[in-house]
């Protein structure tokens, strides 16, 4: 069984993909999850997933090419600056 | 040497010899994800035996290092069980599981202990043995029924009441021998300028 793992590096962020495992039951897949993904306190908590349980989705129709459903067209820099000179402050500084 | 030295040297020789036994697996364990997992357990073990010959480096006046690599193999306290090498899976999981198994007796007996370093020292070990003994179960009800671990287990079972009784400790096998000359090697040709 393949399971996929996981992880959430700090409290209240957002989980993300770490790898995936095989094993062959869950009880393994926790073990092995939490040595390849936790042992080096780089995680603080796991989720771990059988593979058959995640749906995956990848067809995506745009027949009618309805670009403004997409982001691209919105460049926010060149307006950012605009507004930015307008109000008079100065961009934050790089950190 | 105090009772407690002696006990502190028995149980880091177990840890440290059993460390290197697991880690020949290293690299050809039947799977990927076992084979990371055990060698960290095998990791796990020195570390605890560092601990533990560190502790009895004190009361001795000498360093964990001398006390791991330089003592002659007759000096090792280790239980036979430990020493053997094991190139079949089943055999190793079957010793894996009747050493957790005496282990965890053992650090029970010894987080009750009256000497404080001692009962925390445990205490801390046992933390990183709950995960052992979980592996250890997860492949005892796996294999129970196999006839080849079975068979393993019954061949093994009387080497481990050494682990729990100091009477039973009784000599080493040749295969120790043969491990020390490995596990010592790098150390005893002092290669020049190294100071460790």
């Amino acid at each position: 069984m393949i399971y996929e793992v996981f992880r959430q590096e700090r409290k209240g962020q957002a989980f993300q993909h770490a790898g995936s495992i095989e094993a062959p039951d869950e009880r393994f897949a926790d073990w092995y999850a939490r040595e390849q993904y936790g042992r080096r306190g780089e995680s603080t908590a796991l989720w771990v997933v059988p593979r058959s349980a995640v749906r995956e989705i990848d067809d995506f129709v745009d027949e009618l090419n309805r670009n403004y459903h997409r982001v691209d067209g919105y460049p926010l820099k060149e307006k950012l600056k605009e507004a930015r000179e307008r109000a008079g402050t100065a961009p934050p500084r790089d950190r | 040497m105090s009772e407690r030295a002696q006990l502190l040297l028995e149980i880091a020789d177990d840890e440290l010899i059993l460390g290197w036994r697991d880690s020949e697996w290293t690299g050809i364990a039947p799977f990927l994800e076992e084979d990371v997992a055990f060698s960290s357990i095998a990791q796990n073990e020195i570390g605890h035996a560092r601990a533990l010959y560190e502790l009895a480096a004190r009361d001795l006046g000498t360093t964990a290092d001398e006390l791991a690599f330089d003592r002659t193999p007759d000096d090792y306290r280790c239980a036979r069980l430990v020493e053997l090498r094991l190139p079949s899976w089943e055999h190793t999981i079957a010793r894996h599981h009747l050493y957790e198994e005496a282990d965890a007796i053992r650090l029970e007996r010894l987080r009750a202990s009256d000497d404080s370093e001692v009962a925390g020292l445990a205490a801390k070990i046992d933390r990183e043995e709950v995960y052992h003994r979980l592996h250890a179960q997860m492949w005892f009800d796996r294999l129970a029924r196999e006839p080849r671990f079975t068979a393993a287990l019954d061949e093994l079972r009387p080497l481990a009441a050494a682990i729990l009784d100091r009477e039973e400790r009784d000599g080493h096998s040749p295969e120790l021998e043969e491990l020390w000359e490995e596990m010592t090697m790098v150390r005893r040709s002092q290669p020049a300028g190294t100071s460790w």
